[in-house]
């Protein structure tokens, strides 16, 4: 590991893993649009998943007090961070665990890889997870020769038709069941060619397909929702069992962990255990919950490595607004009520994390120079807020990060040249005069030049009238 | 009551008639309208595009020009939210702990016209007329920002002859966001497009919000489908009586033609 030294944390590196997009979320987003069937997808699954939600939130008279609980439980871990992290790993060490300490993504693939070659199988099977997904660890192992394969049947869907992930919860929402079928008939090793769509004939093909796999790997791969310092325990939460499996059979497990999922005691997952499945899946009790406390002799995995993993998060902990970010459980309730993802898609925010959390996430922990639109991709509507079970303002920060993101020149010059005639009423007054100029550039000013001619190219302006309020007034 | 106004720059350039019909109203149910003429921008536009020190004196002069008045009144939800969330923020974030103080003060004394009528004045029935089909648009920054909750929607349904139906998906944002709309423009279409399929679907003749801002664009949009469906601000239809329809008749916010 490397040597810890004092100054400014530094951010993920680039050129591994997933936190950037090769072009800006307006390109990006510009091209999804334009997919119809995506468009669609998204819209029927996250209306439905939203109305799931919403549903059992209802149900919980004191919802409103368990996100506070929420977040004040990870305000205070993010606020004793180290103190946390070091009593987990002795913990874990005194449960037959062993703890390894990443930087960054570089070295969490490199210890990982290390650890699986060195039980001689060249093949992992994986519980969803996204903090993996963030490293690029799939891609690491296979450019050690180590096949990795995963066990979530959306994430199964993703790696079988070398996709990404789109959404964090249901990674293959953007895809359809015929699309899927395809996916299958196509990659899926020993699949059954009279394959149909049915929802369950597809699943059952994944379940076939699997057993195979669980029954015959020695080595499994996770992520963690959450860890338990007081007592050394990791959790993670599934709907499909397929983790639990993973969780399970292999005689070695490694968990890749992001520092910030770790919990003071036992009696705070309470708090989490209720949220995250109501805001999440919209189900009232996550359906598997795995817990496991180092090893067990005879029982389970007889060899559990933790990867605790920085990433970036140390610099993201550093900005005091920026950090409620690092409160985030990974539900996704941003993600299904936010108008702008459900109408792009993942894929244009470039980085494994999507949506409104994405957009404060991503360019924290890569610095806002290498994301600087994200910060952009809101219209600041404030639904995330409100959905957050762990109350991230995320418009607050949203707006935060715009602040520090580079600004074109032009509109710096635009917007200096504003608030310099808005701090001074007779230069405003003749300004606001001024546009009724713009009735002379044609017909309700249809030729306004860029970047406002996005404007104008699907949107009328308003005929200029003709006396301003202030003038009305000085008349009265 | 004298109640200052705070007109707005948006409104105050492109929809006067929108503050003029705020005027009228507050007149009209017998209170005094000062208009501060040193009032600009709230700087929301520079806030929100991230360029908050900018904003700093804009935020100085809107604080200093409204301190010597006890209730202040905006006809927009934006606006009024940027005065409550944003300007003790930009204050305290350049140092200025006094300003921040004083931002706190006016924004505890800033409504939004639905706000004022209801919970200040005390009146749901403004006595307005308004014969129209109308459909409202609860903008995001009244919905989520001030929690204005039922209040547009009891003026409204107070208002005799008006035939108020419900918006399918009201609570989505229509796509404006201020630069959001330039910056993404094409997200910011496909936002406003559904918006509008749902606006037209309740065969509503005028769309109605507190917020001229959303206005211009959701009304800029259906002008441009010459959709039929005209935009007024929820102000012009509080301050329209009987008296207004015989001698207007038509009265509104209008985008286009």
């Amino acid at each position: 590991m490397r040597r810890t030294f004092l100054g400014m944390p530094t951010t993920a590196p680039a050129g591994v893993g997933q936190l950037r997009g090769a072009e800006s979320f307006p390109a990006a987003a510009r091209r999804a649009l334009g997919d119809a069937q995506l468009r669609r997808n998204l819209g029927h699954a996250t209306a439905t998943i939203r109305a799931k939600s919403g549903a059992v939130i209802g149900e919980v008279p004191d919802w409103e007090r368990l996100r506070a609980a929420g977040s004040a439980i990870k305000a205070d871990v993010l606020a004793r961070l180290p103190e946390l992290l070091e009593q987990l790993e002795q913990r874990v060490s005194a449960a037959g665990g062993v703890v390894h300490w990443a930087a960054d993504a570089i070295e969490a693939n490199a210890i990982v890889v290390d650890l699986v070659r060195a039980t001689g199988s060249d093949r992992v099977i994986k519980v969803k997870s996204m903090v993996t997904q963030e490293i690029g660890l799939n891609e690491a192992l296979e450019g050690a020769g180590i096949a990795p394969v995963e066990t979530d049947l959306a994430e199964l869907i993703v790696q079988l038709g070398e996709d990404r992930p789109s959404h964090i919860l249901v990674p293959a929402i953007h895809r359809n069941r015929a699309e899927i079928r395809e996916i299958f008939l196509r990659a899926m090793p020993g699949v059954d060619p009279g394959l149909t769509d049915e929802p369950a004939v597809l699943a059952a093909a994944a379940r076939r397909f699997l057993r195979q796999t669980f029954l015959s790997t020695s080595v499994a791969v996770s992520g963690a929702n959450f860890a338990v310092a007081e007592t050394g325990t990791l959790a993670v939460v599934e709907s499909e069992g397929n983790g639990r499996m993973c969780l399970t059979l292999p005689r070695t497990l490694i968990t890749v962990m992001g520092v910030e999922k770790v919990v003071p005691t036992w009696r705070d997952l309470e708090v989490f255990l209720q949220l995250l499945p109501r805001a999440s899946t919209g189900e009232r009790m996550n359906p598997y919950t795995s817990m496991w406390t180092g090893i067990t002799p005879g029982d389970g995995p007889q060899e559990f490595h933790l990867v605790l993993l920085d990433n970036g998060r140390s610099a993201v902990l550093a900005d005091e607004v920026g950090r409620q970010a690092l409160h985030c459980i990974r539900c996704s309730a941003c993600l299904n009520v936010c108008p702008v993802y459900e109408r792009t898609g993942g894929h244009a925010y470039g980085s494994v994390y999507p949506g409104p959390i994405g957009a404060v996430l991503s360019p924290q922990l890569t610095g806002v120079v290498d994301n600087a639109s994200l910060p952009y991709a809101s219209s600041l509507c404030g639904a995330c807020y409100d959905a957050c079970p762990v109350k991230i303002d995320i418009p607050e920060l949203l707006v935060h990060l715009r602040d520090q993101a580079p600004h074109p020149r032009a509109e710096s010059a635009v917007m200096a040249a504003a608030a310099y005639a808005m701090d001074h009423p007779a230069l405003f007054a003749a300004a606001q005069r001024a546009t009724r100029l713009s009735r002379l550039t044609g017909r309700r000013g249809r030729g306004l030049p860029p970047p406002l001619s996005g404007w104008t190219a699907g949107r009328d302006l308003p005929d200029p009238p003709a006396q301003t309020f202030r003038q009305w007034w000085a008349q009265r | 009551m004298r109640i200052a106004l705070f007109v707005t720059c948006l409104a105050d350039t492109l929809f006067p008639e929108a503050a003029k019909a705020t005027v009228r109203l507050l007149e009209r149910l017998g209170h005094e309208v000062a208009f501060p003429p040193g009032q600009t921008c709230c700087g929301q536009m520079h806030v929100n595009t991230g360029y908050q020190e900018q904003a700093v004196p804009l935020v100085r002069r809107h604080v200093r020009v409204f301190d010597p008045y006890d209730v202040i009144v905006a006809p927009s939800g934006s606006c009024v939210g940027s005065v409550r969330h944003q300007h003790a923020m930009v204050a305290r974030r350049a140092g200025d702990v006094r300003l921040a103080a004083r931002a706190e003060s006016v924004a505890g004394r800033t409504y939004e016209l639905s706000e004022l009528l209801v919970d200040v004045l005390g009146v749901t029935d403004v006595g307005a007329f308004f014969p129209h089909r109308v459909t409202y648009h609860p903008t995001c920054h009244s919905l989520r920002m001030l929690r204005v909750g039922d209040r547009p929607v009891r003026l409204l349904r107070a208002v005799r002859g008006l035939d108020l139906v419900e918006l399918p998906a009201a609570e989505q944002c229509c796509g404006f966001g201020g630069t959001f709309a330039v910056k993404n423009a094409d997200t910011s279409t496909a936002m406003l497009a559904d918006k509008m399929r749902h606006v037209m679907s309740t065969g509503a003749e005028v769309c109605t919000a507190g917020d001229a801002s959303c206005l211009m664009h959701i009304g800029g949009g259906l002008s441009r489908m010459r959709a039929g469906v005209r935009t007024v601000h929820l102000a012009e239809i509080l301050a329209s009586t009987e008296q207004d329809v015989v001698t207007d008749g038509r009265g509104g916010l209008v985008v286009g033609s």
